[in-house]
């Protein structure tokens, strides 16, 4: 097993640079540069020199194997964060000890097959790495922590309780066997099943809280979409203009909104038009704010062509400074009261965010949903069809084993560490 | 010195099976064993098949072995198990006449051209270096051959007991094999000690029958063997009864003079096939617990209560008998006695049932762990197949989990090893829709013509039907259906505009059944038995699609190969128990690793890590 190095805080100048090893070789090739080791798990202070040249002070902390990220033995350095020192560090340690540089993802690669994390944590380590906002943050961590592999045990025993108690009716017909299973077999089924379903729903808002929420503002031309869009901003993002149509493609702008990740939508005004080059602008606006999470309607005397307000939609009055209430994005009138609600409607949505987080595991959920679904209508035809019960719950729990990462998790491992930059 | 091509030692299930396929493949054959007439004894209950075992006489059969054709000849009464579930889990199974199961084996082994049959005790083997090359018996004579097979069933240092009482033996009043069993514990193979119970024999004239249920066969019998069509033998019934408060009484009572609760035995019993001192414990909120009271033989007076194994001494087991109802004055011909004996960890096996450390040396049967008379004979005969082969020079032959019960019992045994002696179920086939009895003979005859172990008159009887098959789906695809076509049928159909075939009405279940026979003329003029097999494959036709995903996968990890030289207990992520399992059974595949007792999705996405991590590294260096 070769010993990996790799700089594991960010490229530039900082007040602290943090170089990662991992491997066997890690701690003689720290006590190479800075003499006697300290203790495991212990900061010290300690000068650096290579060939009697002095390269640094950093602060070092070792970790015995087994209790590293990694699972391997590791060291961390933390220099003075100067692209000279870095550099000057790293060359000390090329080739020293069987050391090389760490290819993208290799430390957490390393933690995976060393069974300290699984493949769930795995994604919600990236994740976490990856997380802007609070929410994200949350989610993340928790993914980290084995949520998922917790939950999906808990539902697999369910489910192989349900299919032995069907498979003892089918193995053991001949013998003393509780004849009517089916009462506990559906009372399980039904449990996960509800389980499942939530964690389906659930599993739209958390992959919006990872992936961020869409925000769209419409209405008609000239209703002040762009000047509130700046507004809400802070910065001139939307080009605005009495001129009515002003804005032809969709415009995006991304903000954190008490603690989730929002894309706010500037989209062209709606309205009838012969001209060529605003109907795409329009027909575009309609099917962004279609699909966004939430649409803004800012609201005017005119009738909006093509789309209504669904369930949960913000609409308000725009130009206020005109008079009348609502928002002004000229004014800043109302601004913090919409940011407000915004937010509010969409930890509202989010709120129900369970524990699985990436569309691999909601199609896995959605596949044990379908199977359990066809497994629970089998069990209440009768025992004739008890085979075909047990050959569904079968599929179920297959379903499950994928969330936690099973066989058929080849083609994801490349993924996942292709995702992953040097020493995360 | 004698020169054969493959030598059996021993003349139960598996042996009689391994030396007919052994030499049905063309390999010159000798069975060995003590004596000749007890070649095909049905040392425990007078029955065949069952779930998951009737499955394994059919694949047999479809090999063209020898157990279902014996079990046909000699059934008293032929009852398929699970009859109101689906096809795929019912099971033949028949009451057989000990005797004429006997005879009816001998006769097949007798008219084996390449087999002959050798009276006498093996005492030794002959080895060259790690290589088997022959037997020695007790006469001091010697015969050579490339391939040995041992099933020496409980033979190997059995005990008996009954109650306080112990004696040597693999089975009553038979001698157990001493001289080989020494051989082989010098062989310093893993091994482990099992045991099994049977209940006292009852004379059937002191049985007061009148005041029995009985239980008949069915009215339509279905046999084992794809080639027979009726039973020959007279049918009779078994009569049921039941054990009461007293009986449980008395047992527990006199538990302190059971062999088994007495502590006299250390080995580990089945827990599917308790005794009845283990019924009256385990379960003791039961106040009474099913006897079937099965007739041995036509001409034989020997009743097997199945249902009430044990070890107590012969008193206990007159007084608990007798008070049981229909049994009040029940003569006991033979106590019931409980067997240890010590068996092999077939985990030191080749899918071939070779050893892995000692070339031509196989075993098959209780020897290895397993029990029953259809799992060792299915053994007996992987293990002649591939004895031969390696006689021969050809190539082993493997059976998969996914085409065969066969293939899944091996897998079990490789990769798992055992724990309480081994029995099928279905619920062990994940494929269990598309491994069927029904089909056995399509999902292996074709192997066993390839090998050339499947003879004329099956060859010829499995193209008719294949023929038959063929005719009845072309009749069936001749017209394709609307849901207007199909308006005031009975069957009712989604309105989605697709049009049905015959194929895809069947899977409709039995209700459409007969609609469809009316509406293809073509299809209803086939004979039933090929109507009925091409309905079950509709019925299960959308579920083996689907199941074929998995089969995919199993056949991926198969195909992952985890490198000999694995470092198990150096892979940090490993449970301690699990990486000392892996290094101890080094499974040949990440499919062998999957399926090891305690393995967790984790461990094996972590196996999979490493072996990609191993080929990484060989790509670099």
């Amino acid at each position: 097993m070769n010993t990996i190095y790799a700089l594991a805080s960010a490229r530039g100048k900082a007040g602290v640079a943090v170089l990662r090893l991992s491997g066997p070789g890690s701690h003689a090739a720290v006590a190479g540069l800075c003499g006697p080791l300290p203790e495991p798990r212990r900061a010290s202070l300690r000068r650096l020199v290579k060939d009697g040249v002095e390269l640094d002070q950093a602060l070092v902390i070792l970790f015995p194997e087994g209790e590293s990220f990694t699972g391997e033995a590791a060291a961390e350095l933390h220099l003075h964060g100067s692209l000279a020192v870095v550099q000057a560090v790293m060359q000390a340690l090329a080739g020293e000890h069987g050391l090389r540089l760490a290819e993208p993802g290799e430390f957490t690669r390393r933690a995976l097959e060393n069974g300290k994390l699984d493949l769930a944590q795995v994604e919600g380590l990236a994740d976490l790495i990856e997380a802007e906002t609070e929410a994200q943050r949350r989610q993340a961590l928790r993914v980290l922590s084995g949520a998922i592999g917790r939950r999906a045990e808990e539902w697999r025993e369910k489910l192989i309780r349900a299919a032995a108690l069907i498979e003892a009716t089918i193995d053991f017909a001949d013998e003393d066997v509780p004849v009517d299973v089916a009462p506990e077999v559906l009372a399980l089924g039904h449990a996960v099943l509800a389980d499942l379903r939530r964690e389906a729903l659930g599993g739209r808002a958390a992959e919006r809280i990872r992936d961020g929420f869409e925000v769209a503002i419409i209405g008609a031309p000239n209703a002040g979409k762009s000047t509130l869009l700046n507004a809400l901003a802070g910065r001139e993002a939307a080009i605005t203009s009495e001129i009515a149509g002003t804005t032809r493609d969709v415009i995006e702008v991304r903000m954190d909104i008490r603690g989730l990740a929002v894309t706010l939508l500037d989209t062209a005004g709606l309205r009838e038009t012969e001209d060529q080059v605003e109907r795409i602008g329009i027909d575009r606006a309609l099917s962004r704010a279609r699909m966004a999470d939430l649409r803004v309607f800012l609201i005017s005397d005119e009738a909006l062509p093509g789309i209504e307000p669904e369930d949960g939609d913000i609409l308000i009055r725009g130009k206020a400074d005109l008079g009348g209430g609502g928002v002004s994005g000229k004014t800043g009138q109302g601004i913090a009261e919409l940011i407000e609600e915004i937010g509010t409607r969409l930890l509202e949505r989010s709120a129900s965010a369970g524990v699985i987080t990436r569309e691999r595991h909601r199609l896995a959920i959605e596949r044990a949903i379908e199977a359990m679904e066809s497994a629970m209508s089998e069990v209440e035809k009768g025992t004739a069809r008890a085979e075909l019960a047990a050959a569904e719950l079968r599929i179920a729990l297959r379903a499950l084993e994928a969330l936690v990462g099973r066989v058929d998790v080849e083609n994801l491992l490349d993924e996942i560490f292709s995702s992953f930059c040097i020493g995360k | 010195m004698k020169h054969l091509d493959v030598i059996v030692i021993g003349g139960g299930h598996a042996g009689a099976e391994a030396a007919a396929a052994a030499a049905r493949l063309g390999a010159r054959t000798a069975l060995v064993t003590l004596r000749a007439d007890a070649i095909g004894v049905m040392s425990c209950n007078p029955a065949i098949g069952g779930l998951g075992k009737g499955h394994l006489v059919r694949e047999i059969d479809a090999l063209d072995g020898v157990m279902g054709r014996a079990a046909d000849a000699a059934g008293i009464q032929f009852r398929l198990l699970n009859r109101r579930k689906g096809p795929a889990v019912q099971g033949p199974r028949a009451q057989a006449d000990r005797k004429l199961y006997r005879l009816e084996m001998q006769r097949l082994l007798a008219a084996e051209e390449n087999l002959t049959v050798v009276e006498g005790e093996v005492v030794d083997l002959r080895m060259e270096g790690q290589a088997v090359t022959g037997v020695v018996l007790q006469d001091g004579s010697e015969i050579s051959a490339r391939s040995v097979i041992l099933t020496a069933g409980t033979f190997l240092n059995g005990i008996i007991h009954i109650g306080d009482q112990r004696q040597q033996g693999g089975r009553m009043g038979d001698h157990p094999s001493v001289p080989l069993a020494q051989k082989l514990a010098a062989l310093d193979l893993p091994r482990g000690r099992l045991k099994t119970g049977t209940p006292p024999r009852l004379s059937g004239r002191s049985i007061d029958w009148a005041s029995l249920e009985m239980q008949p066969g069915d009215d339509v019998p279905v046999l084992f063997s794809f080639l027979n069509r009726a039973p020959i033998a007279r049918q009779i019934s078994c009569g049921i009864t039941h054990t009461n408060e007293a009986t449980h009484d008395i047992v527990r009572a006199n538990l302190g003079r059971s062999a088994m609760y007495g502590g006299h035995i250390e080995g580990v019993g089945p827990r599917y096939c308790p005794s009845i001192e283990d019924k009256v414990v385990r379960f003791a909120d039961k106040t009474s617990h099913q006897v079937f009271l099965e007739p041995e033989g036509l001409d034989d007076d020997t009743v097997y209560p199945n249902g009430i194994s044990t070890s107590l001494p012969a008193e206990v087991q007159e007084s608990y008998v007798r008070s049981i109802a229909g049994l009040q004055n029940v003569v006991i011909l033979q106590p019931g006695y409980a067997i240890e004996y010590d068996y092999f960890d077939p985990r030191s096996l080749r899918p071939t049932l070779e050893l892995k450390s000692i070339e031509g040396l196989f075993f098959a049967g209780q020897i290895n762990g397993t029990t029953g008379y259809e799992e060792a004979a299915a053994q007996g005969l992987v293990a002649g197949l591939n004895a031969a082969a390696r006689a021969l020079g050809r190539d082993p032959i493997h059976f998969s989990r996914s085409d065969s019960y066969i293939g899944v019992m091996l897998d079990d045994l490789l990769t798992r090893g055992v724990s309480e002696p081994y029995r099928m179920f279905t619920s062990r086939a994940e494929f269990r829709l598309a491994l069927r009895a029904d089909n056995a003979d399509q999902r292996l005859t074709p192997k066993g013509i390839a090998l050339g172990c499947v003879r004329e008159d099956r060859r010829i009887a499995f193209a008719a039907k294949l023929d038959l098959m063929e005719q009845a789906h072309a009749a069936l695809q001749a017209r394709q259906l609307s849901s207007r076509d199909l308006a005031g049928t009975g069957i009712t159909v989604r309105q989605d505009g697709a049009r049905r075939s015959g194929f895809d009405l069947l899977s409709f279940g039995e209700e459409a059944r007969e609609t469809v026979e009316s509406l293809f003329p073509d299809f209803a003029a086939l004979p039933a038995e090929i109507r009925e097999q091409v309905a079950i494959d509709a019925l299960y036709a959308q579920y083996l699609h689907r199941q074929e995903q998995d089969a995919r996968l199993l056949q991926r990890e198969e195909e992952t190969r985890l490198p000999t030289d694995f470092d198990y207990p150096a892979m940090p992520g490993l449970s301690k128990e699990l990486a000392l399992k892996l290094a101890r059974l080094r499974p040949d595949t990440l499919a062998q690793a999957a399926r090891i007792e305690g393995m967790t999705p984790a461990a094996l996405t972590l196996l999979l890590a490493h072996v990609r991590k191993a080929r990484r590294n060989a790509a670099s260096a």
